[in-house]
């Protein structure tokens, strides 16, 4: 048997996306830049995929720039908001357990002279509001947010933050990054006000190597890439064709019967935690039940090493990652754990199980029970 | 311009006898590591000499690039071979040879004729004075310098006239697979890729066994050591690799040995499986990276606690060398950047804090002996279930 629960890391693409993209591939393969038809039908399907996922936000078709991925649109709104607004300010806020894509070009910003403040978390991953208000000033241009934590799974309250943060500041720039709570929550960015959005197609069982940014009319940004002025000059670049469309309609697919999909996650993610509360010396991070994202569990295993206890689990066919494995490959400690106060000993003793609509109650109970099996032979080898 | 390369080798000449086994062998060496080049080539033995002919268009770089990796060559010299038609002609094609391979014309020379054939109208000197006067007429900002010149100019006048001016330097050492064949100990680290290189210049074919750990190391452990493998392979030519899962028998001396033998202990059994596969692969002996010191299993007391299990000679080319020098050659080869990726090796997990560094071989045979019940079963189970990968670069 086989267990995939690393589907934070990636999903299966959907046999819907497969076979729309298979005939883009093959079939109707225009440029959506030539003059003519073949070039105009492609062009009409990018601007059906941009219709379909503008439907699931309740934005505009116009509002949806296609990226080469969830790291290219978080960069993008990151830089791009920077640069468009640093006369009204240098000061941007974020929090310490954003994801690299997100991190990394904020420290470039810093690097540029920005000032920058990082928002802690509580023991359960989750932002600090008082901070928040206290650091939000006349200075600030853009706020970056994620909305579901990437490795423990924490849902932030991005819409409370919002509100506060405008109260002191009405011109600053929301960021946030939904690519790990796109398909798992409903996300209406102008309800909101948020005016960047940031989602990648293979978290949702759509395609590799693409992903979206949903940028609010009016918003002031700059490309990060120049060339040949596709997308309105903000991301230049003959559009992935086959791509976009496919996250079109992994998109439309995820929204569709959401409500009965989000209620099975949480039952699939119940069973887990409670086989894995049953275990001695088994922990799950950060909030219980439906204050937690439906699809991630952070569990961590005392005298066990993630990384030994990931490949034991491998063996028997059940997947896993240890911290965050779309961050790095490189063993080292994981800036959120540490965030989140996890004793130290726990730190190097960490794994993520991670669910979409596809994993079943069987695939869970087959974990558990590999785990009750390997837990203790792993732990009778522990370093001396 | 250069259609062809001569191939200058230095040891094999001193072969006595055996020359000609050496020369064969370079030239199949050659001839198999130029399949990696784009182009045609001919390789053939002539009057003491190796040639490789340009059939037609070839990429220069990659060819020099494949001979550079071919152990037994000390030097690449990219030929013009001329038809003899006359002195005159000889002088103008020099001429515009020295034009196209020096574009500033302010170098200080020498010319180094060699009559090989006879019958040329003009003996060695005679020709070293006339066409030093022609390059001196047409180039008047160059000079002569008989002892140290920027320019060696080689003219060697056989049926046809073969015209070179430098000497790219090969790895040296001997044709791989005319001193025999043995087994390397390859971990994912800095050294035995390198102790593996070394022992190949001597002309020594390699086989290879790697040791893993699973769970407790993983898969992508064991690619980087299939890959550093490869890296060795481009200049040793095909290696066979032996990848034996060895966690039973780690877990087993972790249980029932003193923890601060575990490494002494592991070690020498990984040492009797290598000297099992040795055999079955007819290996003349055993190839591992230790440098006195380095490390607690590689003092000289662990080193002889190690050998002991031993009777095929182990061979330790690293022995004096220090981590720079190791380093610096794993630089060279392009192992370096591959042998520190972080992945865990099964010598690293479960090591004491402080093994032990002068192991006393009494003592860690009687250690061994708490191991009788199962591990002969464990290492019969390792060596059965070992997995066997053909490794070309």
């Amino acid at each position: 048997m086989q267990a995939y629960l690393d589907n934070s890391a990636t999903t299966r693409c959907s046999e819907r996306v497969k076979n729309v993209m298979l005939e883009l591939l093959t079939t109707d393969y225009g440029n959506p830049s030539s003059m003519h038809r073949m070039g105009a039908e492609a062009e009409r399907r990018v601007r059906e995929a941009r219709e379909k996922i503008a439907g699931t936000l309740k934005a505009d078709e116009k509002e949806i720039y296609f990226t080469s991925g969830g790291t290219e649109a978080n960069n993008m709104a990151v830089i791009g908001a920077a640069m468009a607004n640093r006369r009204a300010g240098n000061h941007i806020i974020t929090t310490s357990i954003e994801h690299p894509s997100v991190s990394a070009p904020i420290g470039f910003l810093e690097e540029q002279g920005f000032r920058v403040t990082y928002l802690s978390v509580d023991n359960d991953g989750i932002l600090s509001l008082e901070e928040l208000k206290d650091a939000v000033c006349d200075e600030t241009i853009l706020i970056s947010l994620m909305m579901v934590n990437n490795e423990i799974g924490a849902a932030e309250p991005v819409e409370e933050a919002i509100r506060i943060a405008r109260e002191k500041n009405p011109n600053v720039v929301v960021h946030v990054d939904a690519i790990q709570a796109y398909g798992k929550y409903r996300i209406y960015p102008k309800r909101i006000g948020i005016d960047l959005l940031s989602v990648s197609g293979h978290k949702i069982h759509g395609p590799k190597g693409v992903g979206f940014l949903f940028i609010k009319d009016k918003t002031k940004i700059k490309p990060i890439i120049y060339g040949g002025g596709q997308q309105k000059g903000l991301r230049s670049g003959t559009e992935n064709v086959p791509g976009a469309v496919g996250l079109g309609e992994a998109a439309a697919e995820i929204y569709e019967d959401f409500e009965q999909k989000i209620e099975g996650l949480y039952q699939i993610r119940e069973r887990l935690t409670e086989g894995l509360l049953t275990m001695e010396g088994v922990f799950v991070n950060g909030k219980k039940g439906r204050d937690a994202a439906p699809h991630i569990v952070s569990v961590s295993v005392s005298g066990v090493r993630s990384e030994v206890l990931l490949h034991a689990l491998e063996e028997r066919g059940v997947y896993v990652s240890a911290g965050s494995a779309c961050a790095s490959n490189k063993p080292s400690v994981s800036p959120t754990l540490s965030a989140i106060g996890l004793k130290k000993s726990l730190l190097d003793s960490t794994v993520r199980f991670s669910f979409s609509v596809e994993t079943t109650a069987e695939e869970i109970d087959y974990a558990l029970s590999v785990l009750r099996e390997e837990i203790p032979k792993l732990r009778k080898y522990m370093r001396k | 311009m250069y259609h062809a390369f001569l191939i200058k080798y230095a040891e094999i000449a001193i072969k006595g006898k055996n020359r000609y086994l050496f020369e064969d062998a370079l030239v199949g060496r050659i001839q198999q590591a130029l399949k990696k080049a784009e182009g045609e080539f001919a390789v053939r033995k002539e009057q003491g000499r190796i040639y490789v002919d340009c059939l037609g268009e070839f990429d220069f770089d990659e060819t020099v690039g494949a001979l550079k990796k071919v152990f037994g060559i000390v030097g690449i010299c990219p030929l013009v071979q001329l038809q003899d038609e006359g002195f005159e002609r000889l002088s103008e094609d020099v001429i515009s040879y020295l034009d196209q391979a020096y574009p500033e014309k302010n170098f200080s020379f020498k010319v180094n004729a060699r009559r090989a054939r006879k019958n040329y109208p003009m003996e060695s000197m005679e020709i070293n004075a006339a066409i030093g006067e022609r390059i001196l007429e047409a180039y008047p900002d160059t000079r002569v310098d008989v002892h140290c010149p920027e320019v060696m100019l080689h003219i060697e006048i056989r049926n046809d006239i073969n015209l070179y001016s430098t000497v790219i330097p090969g790895p040296g050492g001997m044709p791989v697979g005319t001193n025999g064949k043995a087994m390397l100990l390859l971990s994912g680290g800095i050294d035995s890729p390198v102790a593996g290189y070394m022992i190949a210049k001597r002309g020594v074919a390699i086989d290879a066994v790697y040791f893993h750990a699973p769970p407790y190391t993983s898969d992508r452990a064991r690619q980087k050591v299939v890959d550093l493998a490869r890296m060795v392979a481009a200049y040793s030519g095909p290696i066979h690799l032996y990848v034996v899962n060895f966690t039973e028998i780690q877990l087993y001396i972790y249980e029932q040995c003193p923890h601060e033998e575990l490494t002494i202990i592991m070690r020498r059994y990984m040492m009797r499986i290598a000297e099992h596969f040795a055999g079955e692969r007819k290996c003349l002996g055993l190839i591992t990276g230790e440098s006195i010191g380095q490390v607690a299993s590689q003092t000289m007391q662990s080193l002889a606690a190690t050998n002991e299990v031993c009777t095929l000679p182990v061979y330790r080319p690293l022995i004096g060398f220090d981590k720079q020098e190791i380093i610096a050659v794993s630089e060279k080869i392009g192992t370096y950047e591959t042998s520190i990726l972080p992945y865990e090796d099964c010598c690293t997990i479960f090591v004491a804090k402080h093994p032990v560094t002068k192991p006393n071989l009494n003592v860690i045979n009687s250690s061994e002996k708490k191991l009788a019940e199962k591990i002969d079963v464990l290492v019969r189970e390792a060596v059965e279930s070992a997995e066997l990968i053909s490794v070309t670069a």
